[in-house]
């Protein structure tokens, strides 16, 4: 790769690389949590809400960032730009000759774009989605297996729309030799797919990886890449470039080693530690997909990340988006703006009601985290061991705001007497398709949401209300168009006072399905 | 001889590109082509074939029996 590190990179090393690094670093080091407020041990990054005990620099650099702040997921987009075709390793649960409008997961995108063509859109999409506050590169390759293309994007934006946040997402192998122009860019939020820190595990997931000009193969490929991983996030770290670290949870393979990783990560300064589930169906190509390999159950993924908990930060809010992909996590809206269609806009970037907008947002914020303040006060003094899970079906702004058939996902909280704390989502397949099929759709939702006793909508039917019931998930609309958290402490509160009284009875649920296929998108 | 680019298996994600010593590889029509003048086959620069050692899918940057093998100048 050296050959391709002129140009951009030495033209912007070195510059504001240093600034104030001591003051940011000791302040990282100093937090404790992730503005969360209660709940056991460290609750999921940002999920408290607010700022919480966050210094103020960090929080800055997290609240409109929807991939790193929970609570920042459900006001706030982003957006990916595929700049980066080209990738510099091999991983088992990547096939880089699939590619498909239907199907939600990282290295796969619809067509390429020039930097120019991506800052073009770059622009496009600020202008039509104001709360579009983050652009990152992530593939479909690796960013920093195509530089020049990455950099100049990123210098192009920098230039046309100074007020978004840049980031990267990368497999590490480059990255050390990047780091310097990295911070040039400012870029401050750099995410590396750590999947193993022992090269016998990486044996068996990464064939191979190419470095300074020759292909590795097996144990020595493995420890190259962590090598230089491990090495490149201690060196973002000391520059006082937030990480976070996403590891691919793999059954078999890499589950009980990922506890290994997340002490490692951490020692080396990592801010934020996202454990997903492995995808992986036959139909992708895959070697994982071909071999059979299967991801892990929704309680697997779920234990791993409590179990890792009290160590750092977790992710949970996740949805292992595509390469190419526009607006709140939860959807995509990337159809909406192909080239052919970007390239006939109009745009207009209009700096000053993007800020209007934004600022209507923090209202929404600020009133969302009362509102859950003062139920949660209520709450107190109740002493109870129960814990369970609720699904919720939401269209964005922390509100109960989607009827239950036209739900693409639903997000999972779990409620305790220390309140309600966000865990995690789950896609199904739109329930209602037109009239056909309804009755196994609402299977493979049940299925999705089997391990919660609620599912909190703005509207269902009375059909699917009944084998909701019938399956043992209670159907919620009384809370419609109410923020989630507090209703679902006020739902759980009266829950536990009918626990208290006899009137039903606790019932530990089962397991539930992480759901593998494509997405389907709404009409 | 020179290596080709089995174009119904390109991904087209330009990783060869940067990679030839000799600048022999373009994008033409959606996918990459070798120019089969300029290809050493990498013998005298590195020790196997980049545009091979780097593409993601196994056996596209293949011999092109088409050709002669590569001899490098005396």
């Amino acid at each position: 790769m050296t050959s391709l590190d002129v140009g951009t990179a030495e033209a912007v090393e070195g510059v504001n690389a240093a600034v104030a690094m001591d003051d940011v670093m000791q302040k990282i080091a100093e937090h404790k949590g992730c503005g969360t407020s209660g709940g056991s041990g460290k609750a999921s990054c940002g999920s408290g809400a607010g700022q919480g005990d966050l210094p103020t620099e960090i929080w800055e650099k997290v609240k409109n960032h929807p991939c790193y702040s929970e609570e920042a997921h459900h006001h706030y987009a982003r957006m990916h730009v595929a700049v980066a075709p080209a990738c510099n390793i091999q991983c088992n649960y990547c096939n880089r000759k699939y590619d498909c409008a239907n199907e939600s997961r990282p290295g796969v995108v619809s067509e390429k774009l020039t930097p120019e063509q991506a800052a073009k859109k770059v622009l496009a999409v600020a202008s039509t989605i104001p709360q579009m506050t983050v652009l990152g590169i992530a593939g479909p390759g690796d960013p920093l297996a195509n530089p020049e293309k990455t950099f100049k994007t990123f210098d192009l934006i920098s230039r046309t729309a100074p007020d978004i946040k840049l980031c990267l997402s990368t497999n590490g192998l480059a990255l050390p030799d990047h780091v310097d122009t990295i911070a040039g860019y400012n870029v401050d939020h750099v995410t590396i797919t750590i999947n193993m820190i022992d090269p016998e595990i990486g044996a068996k997931i990464y064939p191979w990886v190419f470095w300074k000009h020759k292909r590795y193969t097996g144990v020595e490929a493995a420890k190259l890449l962590t090598d230089r991983q491990l090495q490149g996030l201690e060196m973002l770290t000391e520059r006082g470039i937030l990480c976070k670290v996403n590891s691919v949870m793999i059954p078999g393979i890499n589950d009980k080693h990922l506890v290994e990783v997340n002490k490692a990560v951490k020692s080396r300064g990592a801010f934020l530690h996202n454990i997903m589930p492995l995808i992986s169906a036959p139909e992708h190509g895959t070697v994982f997909g071909l071999n059979g390999q299967r991801g892990p159950s929704a309680q697997e993924l779920k234990a791993l990340q409590d179990s890792c908990e009290g160590e750092m930060n977790m992710m949970r809010h996740c949805r292992q988006c595509r390469a190419d992909a526009v607006g709140l996590l939860g959807e995509d809206r990337s159809a909406e703006f192909t080239t052919e269609k970007i390239m006939a806009m109009e745009v207009d970037y209009d700096l000053e009601s993007r800020k209007a907008y934004q600022e209507k947002v923090e209202e929404e914020r600020v009133a969302k985290v009362a509102a859950k303040q003062e139920e949660l006060a209520t709450l107190a003094g109740a002493a109870s061991d129960i814990k369970l899970l609720i699904a919720v079906a939401t269209k964005g702004s922390g509100l109960i705001n989607e009827h239950f058939g036209h739900a693409k996902e639903f997000q999972v909280y779990e409620l305790s007497t220390s309140g309600a704390k966000f865990v995690g989502h789950r896609r199904v397949d739109l329930y209602c398709q037109g009239g056909y099929g309804d009755e196994d759709s609402l299977e493979t939702v049940i299925r999705a949401i089997n391990d919660c006793h609620a599912v909190f909508v703005a509207k269902i039917g009375g059909c699917p209300k009944n084998d909701l019931i019938k399956a043992g998930i209670e159907p919620v609309d009384q809370f419609a168009h109410e923020f989630i958290e507090k209703s679902a402490i006020a739902w759980f509160k009266a829950y536990l006072d009918k626990v208290n009284s006899g009137e039903i009875e606790h019932q530990e649920r089962g397991d539930a399905e992480i759901r593998q296929g494509a997405l389907i998108n709404a009409a | 001889m020179t290596l080709k680019i089995i174009a119904s298996q390109c991904t087209s994600c330009s990783a060869c590109e940067p990679e030839c010593p000799n600048v022999a590889i373009t994008e033409k029509n959606g996918t990459f082509v070798i120019d089969p003048k300029k290809c050493t086959e990498c013998i005298g620069h590195f020790d196997a074939p980049q545009c091979a050692a780097v593409c993601p899918v196994d056996n596209t940057c293949v011999i092109d029996n088409a050709y002669p093998r590569y001899q490098a100048p005396a």
